[in-house]
């Protein structure tokens, strides 16, 4: 079924073809270390955007020029038409994120969680709650409304997480390894969601270790030693490398990497 | 505004929830008040006096050298009028004071009787005994020495003891010596110290560690914000132990404020803006929250017992460490809390503590701040 959602998503983004992301050269420097060198893609809007690299490849620091959290050292990049060296503030107000660690407050209930972080886009108080009563019923989690969010199961708590992150009706959703530690089920539910939020419009770019949600996206990039090697659809860089899945690429490419974690 | 509200509100959900920490933080003033309640032993060593001699005649100056050369007091100065030697006790740099009313020596000779009054700073109760103590035993000792000198007949010996020096002793500011006059200040540095620096430490790492801190940052909320709003909850909560620590001290031992109690406040207050900076410093350099735990305990905690000069008297200890205690902002706020609560004083005689205080506070919030603009970069 994801099969086939993937092939009507890609016919549509390629139809608005609205660029949503551009990069241009982007460079990340510290001191003789260059953590992300001069990288230039795009990304189109309504699109599920894999950013793939082994650890240290410089997926990270990619990710942070774009969330406007780290300045970059040379090139330009512009998110959801602004740039990030000059407005990240605006950039700020147009994205969201969820990070590779369970990133909610597990001392606050649901309701609670769905407030602050609303609360912290500037959302009014009755958009609030219609959004959030929205959201819990989307996820079923009526009965769970009330319960501190640490007593709910990681696959929810991850679903949750999501869902706020994409709370305030964002352009882009940045996605930093949202999946780590979950189970094959809970996984696939969550690609469920990345799908609505994808059809609703939002564009998705998302990190990933795991191959089989590598075919999930529309497009993929992977990084070796902070350059961008290869980036085209899952079938595209299949047909490109002359194997039949996902894995072989990654691996073929991600050997010839010199430089390891740290 | 709504936003900064909406956070405020979620910290405190925070220390709320957490109900541990929140007894700890409200047990531990009641519980140290007890525990500090118990006298402490303090040792003296040149320690300051001022000597007001009106009598200036042989007997007063060998009393005089006697003092001068006990290891026990080095005399700051000898002065004139009672004046200076007020001014020296508010100044804070003599301990206690010894005065011989004119014709000492005389009235010894003739009437064989003399009095000679000694003054101790009794904001610091165990120091004061301990000087008045060994004032006494001094003078005692140059009387069994010199007046009793076997230069004369064994019938004078016999008679010896009739010539009597009797000192009289007055405590300044604390006349009933009562120990909680000189620990609650002690125990109001330590408390807010510990609840600011350790807490808004904790709290802010908390956050990086949970993966929370990034989603923070992306957000359009401002990181100065984020800052402010998680100190917001520990600077109300330190206000509120500052309350019960002085309620505590006020009807629970008996220890009145006599200074301005608005001045207190906004003393404390900055202090504990200090501690918070402090905090945040501790927070922009760790990752976890233990060692931002340990970091605030054996950086913060320690400092402030050894050199607060509340539990070990600071004049007592080698130079090296007399200097490091500088830097320790609970030794400026100690000695601000005591010039308040204890001697009454106005802000004229405090100026110069409060302004170090300050100082510190602003180079400490400039650090971190730029620690924590730097981080993001």
């Amino acid at each position: 079924m994801h099969r086939s959602k993937i092939v009507s998503l890609n016919y549509s983004s390629k139809m608005s073809g609205e660029i949503v992301i551009q990069a241009n050269q982007l460079t990340k420097q510290f001191g003789d270390f260059i953590a992300a060198n001069s990288i230039t893609f795009e990304v189109y809007k309504g699109e599920i955007f894999g950013f793939l690299g082994a650890n240290g490849a410089g997926k990270t620091t990619a990710m942070r020029m774009l969330c406007g959290l780290s300045s970059p050292s040379s090139g330009q990049a512009t998110v959801a038409g602004f740039d990030v060296r000059t407005q990240p503030e605006e950039i700020k107000k147009n994205i969201g994120y969820m990070s590779q660690k369970f990133s909610l407050y597990e001392d606050l209930t649901v309701a609670e969680n769905i407030q602050f972080f609303g609360g912290i886009y500037g959302l009014s108080n009755k958009h609030l709650k219609a959004k959030s009563e929205e959201l819990i019923n989307q996820l079923g989690l009526q009965s769970a409304k009330g319960q501190l969010v640490g007593s709910l199961p990681l696959g929810w708590k991850q679903k949750l997480s999501f869902s706020i992150a994409i709370l305030h009706q964002p352009k882009v959703v940045f996605l930093d390894e949202p999946t780590g530690g979950v189970d094959p089920v809970t996984r696939r539910q969550f690609w469920d969601l990345i799908y609505q939020a994808a059809e609703s419009g939002i564009t998705v770019f998302v990190t990933t270790h795991y191959m089989d949600e590598a075919e999930y996206c529309n497009r993929i990039s992977i990084m070796v030693d902070g350059r961008i090697e290869a980036l085209d659809s899952p079938s595209g860089l299949k047909k490109r490398f002359n194997v039949s899945s996902m894995d072989e690429v990654f691996y073929q490419l991600a050997r010839k990497a010199k430089r390891s974690d740290n | 505004m709504k936003q900064f509200i909406t956070f405020v509100r979620k910290e405190f959900k925070h220390v709320f929830r957490d109900r541990k920490t929140l007894l700890m933080l409200f047990g531990l003033p009641i519980v140290q008040i007890v525990l500090f309640g118990f006298a402490l032993t303090n040792e003296i060593k040149n320690s300051k006096i001022v000597v007001l001699d009106y009598s200036k005649d042989n007997v007063t100056r060998a009393i005089i050298d006697e003092v001068e050369a006990s290891q026990y007091f080095e005399i700051a100065t000898e002065t004139k009028n009672i004046q200076e030697v007020e001014a020296a006790f508010k100044s804070g740099k003599i301990k206690s004071a010894i005065i011989f009313p004119s014709n000492f020596g005389n009235d010894l000779l003739h009437l064989h009787k003399a009095q000679v009054q000694i003054i101790a700073d009794g904001s610091d109760p165990n120091t004061a005994t301990t000087l008045t103590n060994y004032l006494s035993s001094i003078i005692q000792g140059y009387q069994q020495q010199h007046l009793a000198s076997p230069q004369s007949s064994p019938e004078a010996r016999g008679n010896s003891m009739s010539f009597q020096i009797i000192p009289e002793m007055r405590m300044l500011y604390n006349p009933e010596l009562k120990g909680a006059h000189n620990f609650v200040p002690g125990v109001m540095a330590l408390v807010l110290m510990l609840v600011c620096v350790m807490m808004t430490s904790i709290s802010i790492v908390r956050e990086k560690e949970l993966g929370t801190m990034e989603v923070l940052l992306v957000s359009p909320f401002k990181p100065l914000l984020v800052i402010l709003s998680k100190a917001m909850p520990y600077l109300i909560l330190s206000l509120v132990n500052l309350i019960v620590i002085l309620l505590l001290s006020v009807f629970a031992l008996g220890l009145p404020i006599n200074g301005s109690v608005v001045l207190l406040f906004l003393v404390s207050t900055l202090y504990i803006i200090t501690a918070l900076s402090l905090g945040l410093l501790i927070s922009t350099s760790t990752a976890s929250q233990q060692t931002a735990m340990l970091l605030s305990l054996m950086g913060m905690l320690l400092p402030t017992m050894l050199f607060a000069g509340f539990m070990f008297p600071i004049e007592n200890m080698p130079l090296p460490l007399q200097i490091i205690s500088n830097v320790v902002p609970a030794k400026w706020f100690y000695i601000i809390v005591k010039s308040i609560m204890i001697k009454g004083l106005g802000i004229a005689s405090i100026w110069k503590e409060t302004l170090i205080l300050f100082g510190m506070t602003m180079f400490l919030l400039a650090l971190s701040l730029k620690k924590f603009n730097v981080r993001l970069a």
